[in-house]
């Protein structure tokens, strides 16, 4: 632990940090547009100048480790200059345009500037114009604005593991882009917006759309996958206006993926902003009590005859209310799966174990049936990031995929799982003398019919490899649906084993054994196949289930509700409402509780405290907020056979997953360039 | 003056044969591995002591800088890479060693690495250099195929590789960690110091960069005795050292001389004198672009060498000395200069990239006197501002000229301007 | 849209003859395996001189897959080094030093001639495709100043006559002496040798 003294006081740091990071924990700030902390260094800027002691000039702080007895000063009159004589630098080339400039009032040069900048400016030669570049839809540029901190450029090599972006040029001439006309190729690409310190890579949905300062910023979680990624919702009035990133060191850090960032505007699109009911076969709008009233009649009359499946968005609080319904009604015949992913009994058995920040504490990793890149991209950089450290061998069993890592291709389907059950191959060796191996199982393979069988001997691999231990469990299913975790520790599954499951609400609807089936935003089955059963669909957006249905609850998106989810890791965390709910709609869990008084079955709650009260009864897990519970192993039992045919990844468009991302424009336009790219690279490779 | 049996390159101007029977007869090849017997250690100590100051520019003992390298590997392999990236503006003497005397060069890699534990050595060369590379790549095969180099190198039992790698253009690369990272197949832009070269360099294993006229001259040190070198010049000073004398004298030529001579001394005697005589001298540049230039007054009585130019507030440099005679407009020199280094500044650092095009605007306004006596004190600042502020010295080395103009011309600086306002004004 | 320096003309495709091949394939066994990028300046070089001195994106893009480097760090070097050039240039490439040593020696006449012999400017090639004249910083010739470049070879000591009896010897097909155009071996001073001149044969006999 070298000590140091930084401005006449005495600190002491761990060793490995950099001075600029010493003199943050001494309390002195320390002015940067290149640095970024999770970014390699690059040193360029030369803002964060200070003086040490011995040195003949001032030294660039991001980049000078702490040594002991260092004499650092940060408060002189050599380090104001130097900071002011860059900053001038920096400006004499930047256009005044900050009045037109999306980054205004949250743009790092303006905020230096403010400190040390000059009043009226000096240099008087013409200024240098760049040509902006296309970066694709989500990603404007005004390249003259750009200051050349290429933290854009290290994201992309590092962070998303698609080194397409460079600086081509030299001295003033240098240029940022990908000197060929093309989009980034990643799925995290709207993370270089936040990293730009200027506002030369802003937000092209967003674009001149609003000031940040008219902004309410409600913070929250985004639910479009399962990893949970904490957010902040920017509102103006009733709209959201973009998504933004927060971080959480154990979750996304200060990452989100860009349809979390951008399928926003799917919000604004195909609403159900009023009940409807479906009268002569045309779906025409109704209002709420006789909406409430036909459908608590038609539950009522089909008593046990009814079946529930609960979407990959629903929250648990609605979940919680709509499974006490059910069973109200005699029914046990729910489910929050609607792929029908197998789940183990235990709660070891579906969450990700090792936790998403544990993957960087493991040194071999395999892959069975998921390609996290497109299933949780967030979660997939973490990987990433670790095997940029070295030391960490991958594997996969699927067909192959650029994950943005080297990963040894195993095979496509069981049999490469069976032949590391017996200890065949090389990476089974590399599997079994890794010290914190993990294994990650995706729907890929768990929604298969043999899924139970495939996730019995993913267990039994990891036990033998040495995957799950007292301290160490890195056993761990990918999930990729917000609701599912949360759903499964509600017990939103069939009640017992006469109980019917998503495939066999389906069926049963179809063969006319099931009267209604309740949709609480399951989009995702066929909805051709459940015949003439009544089916109740509520949500909030226009998308499959509501084509289908025959009554229509329209409920909040997660944007305009408080509400419960538990990310893939069994973290529990709370979406906040940001605008309210569109027209006439409610949130979820109150039209649930609604309807039960309407069918005289009325719910024993009343507000929101009532529910996670009964929602921890349920599990003592809901007590618990943002926190990883390890969970108990259990037996690993039921391996039943497997049959050899290769795992397919359950998402083909990362843009398009759900009814909200469905409906956004922004995500139909990366669709429509993610096909252009394919068909290329399909034509090139003949 | 230099006795001719004192020189190092006694094939400087290629009137005899540069390869391997004509470098035999000029004593290089000679028992080279007795050097090598030496043993690490000793070649190191005696390179130190015999003052050996890096030819490059910046004059960094050579021997000290060998001593930083790892006495023993840690498994990462140890390089040398011979910078021979010569582009100092005014600076052509390793282009002479490369082509007239590359057996002295490939010698010097030898023991050098030798002395470093480096096992493998690249030289990397500006690309402009196309023919003195051909000279170097067959000097280079003969010392091969002679067993000179390569395994068992000169039956010393040591293994020794060596590689010319060519640049494609761009004067940063002389910069040692550009130089390393060109080597490394991307853009030259210089590195963040610490990690030094010697902790890890070319593909982060310990590296030294040393020019070429440091590591060519360490085989006759050895062989001629530390106190031979160190007794030459001044203390601190010592040696003999390669000088180009380009510009306005009668004779431009590439001379080895001792160093410490006085600079009028080296120009009357070699360059057969200022154009015109020595009192229609106006100016010396006298160690590459980089450094101030002098006025006459100084350029009268200042000795050669890198204490006493930089007693001056200039430097040593590359010893490569460009005089201006009294019809120089010394002020379009400079912002020629500047001009320069706006376009070889490789555009990584912020005080570099901007200060170096603006300090070459303001520079090509005060060629016209389109300025404001103000804006020379502004142009001062700005060059304050870049200096002692970016990654490397580029940035330095572009301001320094701009400084020692305003220092010694600033009069003639002023005068343009007024010229030039009364012109426009009468116009 | 093209980039700003770029040739609108790209050719489709790019592969190394054999020849070339073969002489890539030395450069790269000059660095470790893992380090194959070390080579991508000799390669981009190599290209550029099988491609009639410019250097397609589809080099690039070919260089970058030999070496296995992700195709931007490619275009990084081609667009950072000057001697790489991304614009078709003529058969002969004169490229006149004007920086201070050869300026201070009349590096303008030697432009003037330039200019008005090809009938072009900086940055322009003759409509025949023959010359293209190009200002480039210190070739360190200094003592032989001025001087200027053309493909590989330097000629120094020039004045605008012999730097027009150059380009009319290249014109009419003919090779001209490279080196200094006076009576001068190399970097020695004119007026006769102040050094080496015991153990130096008579420069004519070298």
């Amino acid at each position: 632990m070298p000590k140091l003294t930084i401005d006449g006081e005495e600190i002491e740091v761990e060793s490995g940090l950099t001075v600029l990071q010493a003199c943050e924990l001494a309390g002195k700030e320390i002015p940067r547009f290149c640095y970024h902390e999770r970014l390699s260094v690059a040193g360029n800027c030369r803002m964060c100048l200070v003086e040490m002691e011995r040195a003949p000039k001032p030294i660039a702080s991001c980049a000078m480790p702490v040594g002991e007895g260092m004499v650092i000063k940060t408060d002189t009159e050599v380090v104001k200059r130097a900071r002011e004589g860059v900053m001038e630098f920096l400006l004499i080339n930047h256009p005044l345009d900050c009045p037109i400039c999306d980054q205004g009032g949250e743009c790092d040069l303006q905020d230096q500037a403010m400190g040390y900048g000059m009043d009226k400016s000096r240099f008087i030669e013409n200024k240098r114009a760049v040509e902006d570049k296309y970066l694709g839809p989500l990603v404007s540029t005004i390249m003259t604005r750009c200051i050349h901190c290429t933290r854009c450029i290290r994201f992309a090599q590092e962070v998303a593991g698609v080194p397409e972006l460079g600086a081509t040029g030299r001295g003033e001439h240098m240029e940022v882009g990908t000197y060929v006309e093309k989009a980034l190729t990643s799925e995290m690409s709207g993370n270089i917006v936040d990293l730009c310190p200027v506002g030369a890579l802003t937000s092209k949905p967003y674009a001149f759309t609003a000031r940040s300062w008219e902004l309410k910023k409600t913070e929250s979680i985004d639910v479009l996958d399962a990893v949970g990624c904490n957010i902040r919702i920017d509102t103006r009035g009733s709209e959201v206006m973009r998504i933004l990133p927060r971080n959480h060191d154990d979750v996304n850090e200060e990452w989100i993926s860009d349809k979390t960032r951008h399928a926003c505007d799917g919000l604004k699109r195909q609403r159900l902003d009023q009940p409807f009911l479906r009268k002569d076969g045309k779906l025409l709008a109704a209002d709420w009590p006789e909406v409430l009233s036909t459908v608590a009649e038609k539950i009522n009359a089909a008593d046990v005859k009814i079946g529930a499946i609960a979407g990959d968005l629903a929250d648990c609080e609605s979940m919680t209310a709509l499974m006490d319904l059910m069973v109200a009604n005699g029914s046990g015949n729910i489910d929050c799966r609607q792929d029908g992913g197998a789940v183990g009994d235990t709660r070891a058995s579906y969450i990700f174990n090792s936790t998403i920040a544990g993957i960087e504490d493991a040194d071999a990793l395999l892959l069975i049936g998921t390609n996290p890149r497109l299933e949780a991209p967030v979660l997939n950089t973490r990987i990433r990031k670790r095997y940029l450290r070295g030391g960490f061998a991958a594997g996969l069993i699927g067909p192959r995929v650029d994950l943005t890592y080297d990963a040894a291709h195993l095979g496509d389907g069981p049999s490469a799982l069976d032949d590391l059950l017996a200890s065949k191959g090389d990476f089974s060796d590399l599997l079994k003398q890794a010290n914190k191996p993990l294994i990650i199982i995706g729907s890929g393979a768990l929604a298969r019919d043999d899924g139970a069988s495939l996730l019995a001997k993913a267990r039994q691999l990891a036990e033998k490899t040495g995957a799950v231990r007292d301290d160490w469990n890195g056993f761990n299913v990918l999930q990729r649906a917000a609701s599912r975790v949360g759903g499964l520790d509600l017990g939103f599954v069939p009640k017992n084993k006469s109980s019917l499951d998503t495939a066999g609400i389906v069926m049963a609807a179809g063969a006319g054994k099931l009267d209604v089936v309740y949709l609480l935003g399951a989009d995702e089955i066929d909805m051709q196949a459940l015949g003439d059963a009544f089916v109740i669909y509520q949500g909030h957006h226009g998308d499959a289930g509501a084509h289908r249905a025959d009554a229509i609850l329209p409920g909040a998106a997660y944007t305009e509700k408080n509400a419960t989810y538990v990310n893939t890791e069994g973290r529990v965390q709370r979406a906040a409402l940001a605008t309210f709910p569109v027209g006439e709609a409610k949130e979820d869990w109150a039209i649930i509780r609604a309807l039960s008084e309407s069918m005289g079955k009325k719910l024993p709650y009343d507000s929101l405290v009532d529910v996670r009260r009964r929602m921890a009864d349920i599990n003592p897990v809901f007590s618990t907020l943002d926190e990883t519970v390890s969970a108990t192993w259990g037996d690993t039992t039921g391996v039943g056979t497997t049959r050899d045919a290769p795992f397919k990844y359950p998402i083909g468009n990362f843009y398009m997953t759900d009814a909200i991302s469905r409906a956004s424009e922004v995500m139909a336009a990366c669709t429509a360039l993610a096909r252009v790219v394919d068909n290329k690279a399909t034509g090139n490779n003949g | 003056m230099l006795r001719d049996n004192d020189r190092i390159f006694t094939n400087l101007y290629g009137y005899q044969d540069p390869y391997l029977a004509g470098a035999k007869s000029r004593g290089d090849w000679d028992d080279t591995k007795k050097l090598i017997e030496m043993g690490r250690d000793e070649i190191i100590e005696n390179v130190k002591e015999s003052g050996l100051r890096g030819r490059g520019g910046a004059g960094f003992s050579t021997g000290l800088k060998w001593s930083f390298m790892p006495k023993e590997s840690d498994g990462r392999p140890h390089y040398l890479v011979v910078n021979a990236d010569e582009g100092e503006p005014g600076t052509c003497k390793d282009r002479e060693i490369m082509r007239h005397d590359p057996h002295k060069l490939i010698e010097g890699c030898l023991v050098a690495s030798f002395a470093m534990g480096a096992h493998v050595a690249y030289i990397y060369v500006r690309g402009e250099f196309y023919r003195e590379i051909e000279a170097l790549q067959r000097a280079l095969d003969e010392a091969y195929d002679a067993g000179l180099i390569g395994k068992n190198s000169c039956g010393s039992g040591y293994d020794f590789d060596l590689y010319i790698h060519r640049g494609s253009g761009a004067y940063i690369c002389g910069e040692e960690t550009a130089l390393i990272e060109s080597l490394e197949g991307k853009k030259g832009q210089p590195r963040l110091k610490p990690p030094f070269p010697a902790n890890s360099g070319l593909y982060g294993c310990p590296t030294t960069v040393n020019n070429v006229e440091s590591v060519a001259v360490v085989p006759t040190i050895l062989r001629r005795g530390k106190d031979w070198f160190a007794n030459l010049g001044r203390a601190n000073n010592t040696g003999t050292k390669l000088f180009n004398i380009s510009g306005h004298v009668e004779h431009p030529c590439t001379i080895e001389e001792e160093m410490s001579i006085p600079l009028k001394v080296l120009i009357e005697k070699h360059a057969g004198g200022v154009r015109g005589g020595w009192d229609n001298l106006l100016a010396v540049i006298p160690g590459g672009a980089s450094v101030p230039c002098l006025p006459k007054g100084i350029c009268d009585t200042v000795l050669m060498d890198f204490d006493s130019l930089r007693e001056q507030q200039s430097g040593l440099g590359t010893a490569a000395i460009m005089v201006m005679d009294k019809s120089t407009d010394i002020i379009a020199a400079i912002a020629r200069l500047s001009s320069f280094y706006k376009h070889e500044s490789c555009g990584q650092c912020t005080p570099c990239r901007e200060g170096t095009g603006w300090m070459s605007r303001m520079m090509s306004r005060m060629v016209t006197g389109n300025a404001t006596v103000e804006e020379i004190d502004l142009l001062e600042q700005v060059t304050r501002q870049v200096e002692g502020h970016t990654i490397c010295a580029l940035g330095d080395a572009a301001a320094w000229p701009i400084q020692g103009l305003i220092r010694h011309f600033r009069p003639e600086m002023e005068a343009r301007i007024d010229h030039a306002k009364k012109h426009s004004i009468a116009a | 849209m093209s980039m700003v320096g770029q040739e609108d003309y790209q050719p489709d495709s790019f592969e190394f003859a054999p020849a070339a091949m073969e002489m890539a394939q030395v450069e790269i066994a000059k660095y470790p395996d893992i380090r194959k990028a070390s080579a991508v300046m000799p390669l981009l070089d190599l290209a550029q001189r099988q491609n009639d001195g410019w250097l397609p994106r589809a080099a690039m893009d070919y260089v970058a897959g030999l070496l296995e480097m992700p195709p931007i760090k490619v275009y990084e070097v081609a667009t950072f080094y000057t001697m790489y050039n991304l614009k078709p240039v003529g058969r002969h490439h004169v490229q006149v030093c004007t920086n201070l040593p050869c300026w201070l020696r009349g590096s303008d006449y030697i432009v003037d001639a330039c200019k008005q012999k090809l009938g072009i400017d900086f940055g322009e090639t003759t409509t025949d495709g023959e010359f293209t004249l190009t200002e480039v910083e210190c070739l360190g010739a200094c003592v032989n100043a001025p001087m200027f470049q053309i493909n590989d070879d330097y000629y120094e000591d020039l004045d605008a006559t012999s730097a027009i009896s150059i380009l009319t010897q290249l014109e009419l097909g003919e090779i001209p002496k490279p080196g200094s155009q006076i009576d001068r071996k190399s970097c020695e001073p004119i007026g006769g040798l102040t050094a080496l001149s015991e153990n130096n044969v008579k420069k004519t006999d070298a």
